[in-house]
Formats: C-alpha cells, structure tokens, sequence
C-alpha cells in the first residue's frame, strides 16, 4: 500500500476499489498514461474499444441503464473529448450514472492552444451533475471517490473527470484515506412523513386516482413497492416512456403510455383524473403536452429524489422528496387498513370501468393503422413489431435498445413489456445513434441476454461503426433491427401532417444494410414481405453470433395516435385527415 | 419581471463561480450586479448576485442542484443592508477641485487619489445613493468609473452563518476541497 504509483495507476486503481468492472473507450496523445497502466490491470479492467467516443459514450450508457451500475467511458483530449459531449448530454437528460474519463494536455501548456487542448470542464459544465480539472496527482484518490459518489447517488447523472497528461504521468504514494467532504450534496432519501399522511388523505378523497411511474421508480428498485402500493390502492397505473418496465403491461392495473404518442385512454383519463400521483417521473413536456392545459382537475401529489423537478413543470399540492424505494415503503407503511379504504376502492373501481370503456373504442394496438390501407402494403412496420413481440416474449431473456423517432415510439406503443431494465431508449435528449453502441454496452452487461437494437436507417447510420466493436469483443448477442423507411421518419410525419408535404431533408438513401453487415462479418438479412419476418428473426434467433435484419417497411406511414406539438394531451389525433 | 437579489454560500473550488453564472445565462438573463469574496468560515465563499427574473423559485432550487452550493436565499423581500462601492476618477483641474471635495463631503466619499488632472474619489452606500452620486459627479467629466456590484446581508439575527452549512469543511484530508489560488 505505500509503494509508489504514476497517476494513471491511481486512476485505474480508484477505479477497481469503487467496483468499476468495463470502461468504454478511445485512447489518444492525452490520454496515453492511462492506456498504459491500464494493461497492468486488464484482468480486473475490461477496455472495450470503440470506434468513436459517442459510441463508446452511449455504450457506458447502456451498460449503466441496463444494470443500474456506474458506466464509464474514456476519451483523449479535444476532439475525444467533444465527441463525448452527445452521450454525456443524454446522461443528463435520463440521469444516467455516467463517469467520463478524459486526457487534457499538460498543466504546462494547459490554456496556451496546445495540440488538442479543448476546455472540456468548461465544455461540460451545463450537461454533467459535476465536473472536475485535476492537474495534481494528490487529488486523484479524492476526485475519483467523490465522482463516483457524485454520480450514482441522488438522482443519478454523468459526471466527467478531465486529467493532465503530467497528473497521469507524475508519481507519488497514493493516500486512500480520503473521507468525502460535500457540504453542499445530501440527497434527501427518506420522505417527509407528514407529507405522506397528507398525500395518503388526498388518495383516500379521490374519486378518480392515477398513478404514474416514470424511471426513478426502475433507478430505485421499487418495482415491487410499486405493484404492492397499486395493488392496496386498486388505483390504475400509467407508465411514461422511461417508466416503462416499471409496472408490467399485463397487469390488470396498468392501462399503458401517457403523451405524445401515448394511448388516447390514457391522456384522456389523466385529463379527467382528480388525483394525481406521480412518482420518479418528471412531467417532461412529452408528457404534458401544452402544460397549463395538463391534468386540469387533477391535485397532484409529486415524489421526485431531486427537488428541483417539484413544480418545474406542473403545480403540484403535496410534494414529496425521497428516493422512490423509500418513500413507497413509507407509503405501505402508513396505509390505512382495507375497511378505511373501501371508499377508495369503489371510485377506484368505476374509474377503472370508465376508462376501459374508453379503451374499447380503441381496443387493440394494431387499429391506428388503417387495415384497409395496410393490405395494399407489403412490409406495414406495425407487422415487424407484431411479430417481433410474439417472438421476443416467446424465448424471453431480452432487453430491447431503441433509437429515436418513429421506430422507437412503435417500440413502445407495441410490444409489451413487462420487466424493468428492458426497454433501453433515448429519452429526454432524443439523441439519433443511441441504439447500436447502447445495445454493445447492454450485450457486455448482459452476456446471456439477447439485446435488440431497433432503429431507424437515419440513427442507424449515425453510429453504425460500433458493428465493428461487437465484433472485435467477440459479443454475439447483439441483433439489429433496422426499421428502414428511407426517410427522417419522424420529421416527415410532422412534414405531412403540418407542412403541407414538404418533405425538405427527410428523403434518406442508403447502403444495402444486409450487405454492410456482411462487410462487418455479422449475418445480414433483408425482409421485404410480412410473411418473412418471422423466418428472418428465427434465424436471427438461430445464428451464434451478431445479425442485422433490414426490415424495408412501407414508406410513409405514421405513428398514432399523436397530439400535436403545443397541444393540449385531450386533444389527440387518431389518422392524418385530423391533422 | 421583478429585480431579485440572491445570496448564496457556495464551497470555494476551481469553477463554482462559473456554474453558478452558467444557470443563470442558461435562461438567457443578465446578471445586473455580482459580487463575491470570502465569507466568515474558510473555504466557503458567498455571493451576492442581482437578477431581474420571473421565476426566481425554480432558479434557487437549481442552484442547490450544483454540487458546491450550501445555501441560496432569495432576500429581496428581507430587511437587509445593501451597499455598494464605486471609484470615479474625476477631470478635476485645479479650479474645480474645490467644489468636488465640498460635493465628496456631502456624500461621505472619500478623495483616494490626486493627479494634475484628475482626482478618483471612493464613495460607498446603498446602491441608490451610489446611483445618486455618480450623476451629480458626471458633469465634471467621467474619465474611468469601477462598481463593485451590490453586497446585501439580512439584518438581525435572522441570515446564514457559513460554519452551519459546511461543517466538514475541515477535519478531512480534502486536498481538493483545500481553496489553492
């Protein structure tokens, strides 16, 4: 313990004590120390190298959502750095525990211009939880373990750690007694009683309650809190598009999606709910829609582990600070018994019929797309998810990355989900590209799931490059859906629907996507036709190792139901002539 | 929109002043007047910033988001002490020197610096009666003019005592939390 280490020992060792198993990453000038020392240490340090730090970025990314577990990715200064600067972004949208490990160039010439000298601190500052420049090697032990803690307590968020190549290269004997000193950072955890007493009193008033789950109650663990708390309430539950997986679908409970491209059921009954009990969701304006519009019946009562989120976007009447976990144990806890709840239970109760009444004239996922339309269609993509569900579900043990657009929002209007941590997407950022390097970093967490990545052709090629890291790392669990429809899908439906058709920008060519999976060494298989799909997965299914299926759908169909931009939830469109 | 003052305790690392300012021109606003030094308790710095903004609620709590911040009060609407200090380096040839000094003694400013043809004159006060001096001077001719920004402090024995937000600041190997200028 008192031998001398360089400061890129340091690191790597600050890292193995805090559990860091996997790091993603490019080396570069800057960054070499670490690269290093960090083959001393491989047997405990697994480095995957990607093709580009967004990849490698989003593939930290994945692999944390995936297991709740820290994700790291590594970049050299400059330009390895600003290529950071997307997945870290998305971190921080969808508070995901990232740590971003980047080269700066020596603290001599640090600020003169150096050869790839980026101010990445200053870079970083508004999209990372926290951020730090270390030019001492005695502050490493210390940053490293405040970082960490920074990073995956609270409400998680990406934290970057920008060193000095002469930091990384000096030596001393490493002191790791170091106790965090953070005034300022004490996440509260453990509700405020007398706001649960309050809350629970609002409950009991209700006549029509709703319960929505969003991604803190997944990054909490509170999965069967959660069902317990609904199940004693008998109150439906709604799920946002991070909140999915929270609550399963097949739960009589659950009633589905709320927002833009939720169920029209769904924003119909939030519209006339008059309580509403949020937890670990952010009312995203997604979600919301126009937001002075938004649930305008409703007392709503808000847990959310970050304060700030309470009343940023809707008035809230019983807020409540707390990890989700803790405060649904306190909820439990002080429920009433069932004959105080009797009341509750039978409003509960007709609420529920009022809104499947709702549903039924909506019933089935498949009826937004027009039959009579989808006949003359050879490849409709409400078929590949139709199918891909029944398979999917058939084998089990599969997590599901999607990207962002048209192909993400079928993914989660129609397959059914019904586990925490499968459904892996890009939310608050909505950032094209995520998919393909986010399902390389779930594979790696998950080496006997099989992980889908579905994406459009327009994310797909953002960020496909990554098909050469699967490879190269030996990952053969990795299949790819590309919903190809030759378009920027999701901006030509906008297109169509508020711009008279001016497709301008959204027409996408590309290359034969089986053809380019071949040249990666994965199998690739085109489908054109419903009735080869599911030959297509099967043999995706069948095939140890990585395959890309080219799903060629029909080429503008759109996703419903929808409310449009600036709109109020209750006013949904269902097809285009209401547009 | 309504002036708002805010003072805030912050902890006295490398970039806490610059995370703070980013919050506020994420939403576009200009600071009016910022001023920051050292607080009672080392280590730990405190801010006065002044913002004209509408949703003041919202930037308080996410000012406690950032990881150094201790405590953040909205004062505007608190008994407070404001003040203010501004130096004027004044044209003031020989003539005019004495109808400056009378005009500095009428507002307790101070002449810190004589030259042939300027004089810089200190004067400190709440910021209106700053305000007030620098028009009655600007007709002697404004040749360079520095202000400080506005300090506030809650009077009695309401307000925030540093120690109480940061007590671990000591007692921890904490080299980075070790203010190093």
């Amino acid at each position: 313990m008192t031998q001398e280490r360089t400061g890129a020992q340091i690191m790597c060792e600050a890292l193995i004590r805090e559990g860091v198993e996997v790091m993603f990453g490019i080396p570069g000038g800057a960054i070499m120390p670490f690269y290093f020392a960090m083959w001393e240490y491989r047997d405990q340090l697994r480095h995957v190298l990607c093709r580009h730090e967004q990849g490698a970025g989003h593939a930290a990314e994945g692999y944390a959502r995936a297991t709740g577990k820290l994700g790291v990715c590594i970049g050299t200064s400059g330009p390895g750095t600003t290529n950071l600067v997307t997945p870290i972004a998305d971190a921080m949208m969808d508070s995901t525990p990232l740590l971003a490990i980047t080269g700066q160039v020596s603290s001599l010439v640090l600020g003169k211009d150096a050869f790839q000298e980026t101010d990445i601190t200053g870079i970083t500052m508004p999209i990372t939880k926290h951020n730090y420049l270390v030019k001492d090697i005695n502050d490493l032990p210390y940053v490293f373990k405040e970082a960490i803690h920074i990073a995956t307590t609270g409400r998680p968020g990406p934290v970057l750690i920008d060193i000095t190549k002469d930091a990384m290269q000096a030596r001393t004997v490493p002191n790791w007694d170091v106790k965090l000193n953070l005034p300022g950072y004490k996440p509260t955890y453990n509700p405020n009683a007398k706001q649960i007493r309050e809350a629970i009193k609002l409950i009991q008033s209700a006549k029509k309650p709703l319960i929505m789950s969003g991604n803190g109650v997944i990054m909490a663990g509170a999965i069967e809190e959660l069902a317990a708390f609904a199940e004693r309430l008998r109150v439906p539950v709604i799920t946002t598009l991070h909140g999915i997986g929270s609550f399963p679908e097949d739960h009589p409970l659950n009633i589905g999606m709320p927002g833009m491209h939720g169920w029209v059921h769904v924003n119909r009954a939030i519209q006339e709910c008059d309580v509403l009990f949020n937890i670990g969701g952010r009312f995203d304006d997604r979600v919301t829609g126009k937001a002075s519009t938004f649930a305008p019946n409703a007392q709503v009562i808000h847990v959310d582990i970050d304060p700030s989120e309470i009343g940023k976007n809707v008035k809230v009447a019983v807020p409540i600070v707390g990890d989700a976990k803790l405060t649904l144990q306190a909820f439990l806890e002080a429920m009433p018994g069932r004959e105080d709840m009797a009341e509750l239970h039978g409003n509960a109760s007709d609420w529920m019929e009022h809104i499947r009444e709702m549903q039924a004239k909506h019933q089935g996922k498949q009826q937004y797309v027009s039959r009579a339309d989808t006949e003359a269609m050879s490849l409709p993509p409400h078929d590949v998810y139709d199918i891909m569900n029944r398979m999917i579900n058939e084998r089990g043990d599969y997590r599901i990355c999607t990207d962002v657009g048209q192909h993400q929002m079928w993914a989660a209007q129609l397959l059914d989900w019904y586990r925490p941590r499968t459904h892996i997407t890009s939310g608050g950022a909505g950032t094209m590209g995520f998919a393909v390097p986010a399902a390389l970093g779930v594979a790696v967490a998950c080496p006997n799931e099989t992980v889908w990545a579905v994406c459009g052709d327009g994310g797909f090629q953002m960020t496909n490059q990554e098909m050469a890291t699967i490879v190269q790392e030996g990952i053969t669990n990795v299949k790819v859906a590309v919903i190809n429809n030759g378009y920027l899908g999701m901006v030509r439906q906008w297109q169509e629907l508020f711009e008279n058709k001016r497709y301008s920008g959204t027409p996408l060519t590309g290359p034969d996507f089986a053809k380019l999976a071949e040249a990666y060494g994965w199998k690739g298989i085109t489908v054109e036709h419903t009735e080869d799909v599911e030959a297509a997965m099967r043999e995706a299914y069948e095939t140890d190792g990585p395959v890309l299926i080219d799903f060629r759908v029909e080429r503008e169909v759109n996703v419903f139901p929808m409310v449009p931009q600036g709109k109020s939830i209750g006013d949904m469109i269902t097809d285009a002539s209401q547009a | 929109m309504k002036k708002h003052t805010i003072v805030a305790l912050v902890q006295d690392r490398p970039g806490v002043l610059s995370r703070v300012v980013g919050l506020v021109r994420r939403r576009g606003y200009n600071i009016e007047s910022l001023a920051v030094g050292h607080s009672e308790t080392p280590n730990v710095s405190r801010i006065t910033m002044v913002v004209e903004w509408n949703d003041v609620d919202q930037v308080v709590k996410q000012l406690y988001r950032l990881i150094e911040v201790l405590k953040v009060s909205d004062v505007t609407n608190d008994p407070t002490v404001e003040r203010e200090m501004v130096l004027v380096k004044l044209h003031a040839p020989a003539p005019k020197r004495h109808e400056i000094v009378s005009m500095c003694n009428v507002f307790d400013a101070k002449i810190v610096d004589v030259g042939v043809n300027t004089m810089v004159v200190e004067m400190t006060g709440t910021p209106a009666k700053v305000e007030n001096f620098i028009e009655i001077v600007k007709p002697y001719g404004v040749k360079e003019m520095m202000r400080t920004g506005r300090v506030a402090m809650v009077r009695g024995a309401r307000g925030h005592n540093a120690a109480e937000y940061a007590e671990s600041s000591n007692g921890t190997n904490g080299q980075f939390a070790v203010n190093r200028n």
